[in-house]
């Protein structure tokens, strides 16, 4: 990809991710929906468990990571959903770029709304579970993990979309090819939150970036076959 | 409007032999060749399920052949589909419009998709041509069908397409919005553009087209240069082209 066809790419995926942004400023579907779940989980957590301190730092990452992917789901669900019912998945195809481009578009347009969620989520899971999530290292793996998460999400969602019980289809593809993500940045979180250093955390961060990787290359190879088949 | 003499020196801005598409045991196009010259006007009609929607999404590169050879404006498509596509402009059934944002917002949307240069000064004369400048901060939803139909032309003109697919441009319009849309697209003629269009009126067809073809189950069962066609005469072809074989 030489210089012009960069530039011509990445405005592309701007423009796309600008648009469905914009377009959830003005309906605001995707953001309260999934806020109120996310939320609602954490709570549920917070008075269905009653733990000590020491308990509580090996249970809350995985509560949060819970209220993280399921709340994730309900996000991507969404990224290819308004593109089927107004019809517009065949304009966006007929625009003068690749394919992949409007899968880097959907994914940043996705990471947004997930990093804006989270943002909200975490002060309130901090308050909930009386843990300092303001740590460095914590925070790295949290962003590394949902990069990896939104990247293979996306697809998954660009290949439910066109069937018919597509919420239900998303989470039973999705988890099991995640997972890996989720389990690394658990862990990482427990060692984060437990004020464990980098070099503690180095097998999960290293799990968590090669499957980012993974998950940000194989899209770019499949999703084609997948918006035209 | 070029005359069929004038056409049939004319370089072809799109090409295709043998096209097939099948979606698993259906075949939805059998073996297609067509050669449309540049600047001329193709009009396909055929009976529901013919294959009409099929051969403009696979000529708009939405999707793909599942054999055969397509040209555009000299262009292999396999092979140049993103350059193919912006030479392109495509009107279908639905806008390709996202209610939500506003009509400005998605033609901005679109011109940068397309790398329209000069974007502010194109989204407004196109605004212009359809007469919806007096709404372009409105939302997309809160327009008319019509109104929908007429944004979805200046989508599809936003970047100045040499070739211009229409799918049933005429669906859920009335006739004075019929008028309009034609007269649209007559307006900027001076681009010697190319349209081929899908249709189910022959009087209409019949007054903007230089050519005509009727798809039948995936198959040309007739082809024409309308020049040589009366209402009557593609009327009947039409009917035995369509009800011979069932």
């Amino acid at each position: 990809m030489h210089d012009g066809e960069e530039m011509k790419f990445w405005n592309s995926v701007a423009a796309i991710a600008w648009k469905d942004i914009l377009s959830e400023l003005r309906s605001r579907e995707i953001i309260t929906s999934v806020l109120v779940f996310g939320l609602l989980v954490l709570l549920v957590f917070n008075l269905v468990f009653d733990l000590s301190s020491d308990l509580m730092l090996i249970a809350a990452p995985g509560i949060l990571w819970v209220a993280f992917a399921f709340s994730g789901v309900l996000a991507l669900n969404r990224a290819f959903i308004p593109e089927k019912e107004e019809h517009c998945l065949e304009g966006l195809m007929g625009c003068p770029v690749g394919r992949e481009a409007i899968y880097a578009g959907k994914a940043l347009g996705s990471l947004f709304f997930m990093l804006l969620v989270e943002a909200v989520m975490l002060p309130v899971f901090a308050l909930f579970f009386d843990i300092n999530v303001f740590r460095p290292e914590f925070l790295v793996m949290t962003v590394l993990a949902t990069v990896g998460f939104v990247a293979v999400g996306t697809i998954f969602s660009a290949l439910a979309v066109n069937t018919r019980a597509r919420e239900m289809v998303l989470p039973i593809l999705f988890f099991p090819v995640v997972s890996p993500i989720i389990i690394a940045a658990v862990k990482a979180s427990a060692l984060s939150l437990a004020g464990q250093s980098w070099s503690d955390m180095t097998i999960w961060l290293a799990i968590t970036i090669a499957f980012d990787i993974i998950y940000l290359t194989v899209p770019f190879l499949v999703f084609p076959f997948i918006v035209e088949e | 409007m070029n005359s069929a003499a004038e056409n049939s020196s004319a370089p072809l801005a799109v090409e295709t032999s043998g096209l097939v598409k099948s979606f698993g045991h259906y075949t939805a196009l059998r073996g297609i060749d067509l050669q449309v010259p540049t600047g001329s006007t193709l009009a396909v009609f055929g009976p529901n399920g013919a294959g009409k929607t099929t051969l403009i999404k696979i000529l708009a590169s939405i999707m793909r052949p599942t054999s055969g050879k397509i040209l555009i404006g000299g262009l292999e498509l396999k092979d140049n589909a993103e350059m193919v596509r912006a030479k392109l402009g495509l009107v279908a059934h639905q806008s390709y419009l996202y209610g939500n944002l506003s009509a400005w917002e998605n033609l901005d949307f679109y011109a940068r998709m397309f790398g329209v240069e000069d974007r502010n000064s194109r989204i407004g004369e196109v605004l212009d041509l359809v007469s919806l400048t007096g709404r372009k901060h409105d939302r997309l939803a809160t327009f008319s069908r019509g109104m929908q139909q007429r944004m979805a032309l200046a989508r599809a003109l936003l970047h100045k397409p040499s070739i211009l697919l229409l799918d049933e441009p005429e669906t859920g319009l009335d006739q004075q919005a019929l008028g309009a849309m034609w007269d649209i697209i007559r307006r900027e003629e001076t681009l010697k553009r190319t349209i081929i269009f899908t249709s189910h009126s022959f009087e209409r067809a019949l007054a903007v087209c230089d050519d005509v073809v009727i798809l039948e189950r995936g198959k040309i069962a007739f082809k024409s240069q309308r020049c040589t066609l009366s209402l009557d005469g593609l009327k009947q072809k039409y009917s035995e082209c369509t009800t011979v074989k069932k």
